[in-house]
């Protein structure tokens, strides 16, 4: 049988720190809930919105893969390791921090804010080799499909991270039923509804909601009309 | 009240310098560092602490070292492998593992 879990997007933690507004689905800085540390290797994902000209200066990290998608906007985007980059909407951004890296990011645009969401796994191993990587997604993208945008292996069309996890991203226009095999037996996933709503076996979701479900092979998801949806396969032991 | 003191093991210096500030932003804790196995099995044989945070840079075999004669020592005292390298999972894992030792 199936296991579920609902993580409604009005009960996710807000911090406000005026050039940033974040909401945290799981426990994050100074907001410690001990009801929503994770989902199996997921630990982090957070909805940034960072004002004009506003942005993260230079702070450090170590042992997490990073990953950020822009939803909205652009980000700039520099670290330790001499990556210079903008990632913007229709772009995935992965670090592994590894033994350790420094970065700073800011919004590219000084007047409109940037959305995006900032998503942290834990890693299959500790102290690997920091590294960069950035992909575009928006070409291999079809309408009313999911593309996988991350995964580990470097030979896939997206980004690749240090855990066995896989991301898909998809855009739907007209309302759309998908069965999704899961890739890997004891592994959950984690759907986070960008835009919209959409409905995973029985449960309705609505715009930036969380539902993860394990202990199953395969879900059904009825995309609504005009919902961008994220779905996150993550080993629920790691 | 007695102050939360938290030994935290990490090769690289910056990040270090970083979590020690961070915990000792919070007026109820105290942290020290220590940059490589030796310095954490020395300072920690010599000093009271109820948590060691070991961060990076550790080989395996040094981390699994550094559990063993923790444990070994002062069996209570959890070690919490540190995740994320600054402020977003650390305040999370030291209230994690002290309720887990309550």
């Amino acid at each position: 049988m199936a296991k579920s879990i609902l993580h409604t997007a009005s009960s996710r933690d807000h911090s406000d720190h005026g050039w940033l507004k974040s909401f945290h689905t799981f426990s994050f800085g100074a907001n410690y809930n001990p009801e929503r540390i994770q989902f199996g290797a997921l630990r982090v994902l957070n909805d940034d919105w960072v004002s004009g000209g506003g942005g993260f200066g230079e702070h450090p990290h170590d042992n997490m893969e990073i990953i950020s998608i822009p939803l909205e906007g652009s980000l700039q985007h520099e670290d330790s390791m001499n990556n210079v980059a903008i990632i913007e909407s229709g772009e995935i951004q992965v670090m592994s921090a590894g033994t350790g890296i420094y970065h700073k990011e800011f919004n590219k645009n000084s007047n409109d804010s940037v959305q995006f969401l900032q998503i942290w796994l834990f890693p299959n191993q500790r102290n690997v080799e920091p590294r960069y990587q950035q992909k575009r997604y928006k070409e291999f993208l079809k309408p009313n499909q999911f593309a996988q945008i991350l995964s580990p292996n470097r030979d896939d069309e997206g980004v690749w991270i240090y855990q066995d996890a896989y991301f898909y991203i998809g855009k739907f226009d007209t309302s759309t039923k998908t069965e999704f095999t899961f890739k890997n037996k004891g592994n959950g996933l984690y759907v986070f509804v960008i835009k919209g709503n959409t409905t995973v076996n029985e449960q309705t979701l609505n715009e930036r909601d969380g539902y993860g479900i394990w202990e199953t092979e395969r879900i059904f998801i009825e995309a609504g009309k005009g919902s961008q949806i994220l779905l996150m396969e993550v080993p629920m032991e790691y | 009240m007695k102050n939360t003191e938290i030994l935290v093991v990490c090769t690289h210096k910056e990040i270090l310098k970083t979590i020690v500030r961070l915990i000792n932003s919070n007026p109820a804790m105290n942290a020290t560092a220590a940059v490589s196995h030796e310095e954490a099995l020395m300072l920690f044989s010599s000093g009271s602490f109820d948590l060691v945070l070991i961060g990076a840079g550790l080989t395996k075999e040094e981390e699994k070292d550094l559990i063993d004669k923790v444990e070994s020592f002062r069996a209570k005292v959890p070690v919490v492998s540190h995740y994320g390298g600054g402020s977003g999972l650390l305040f999370t894992e030291i209230y994690q593992a002290l309720s887990k030792q309550m």
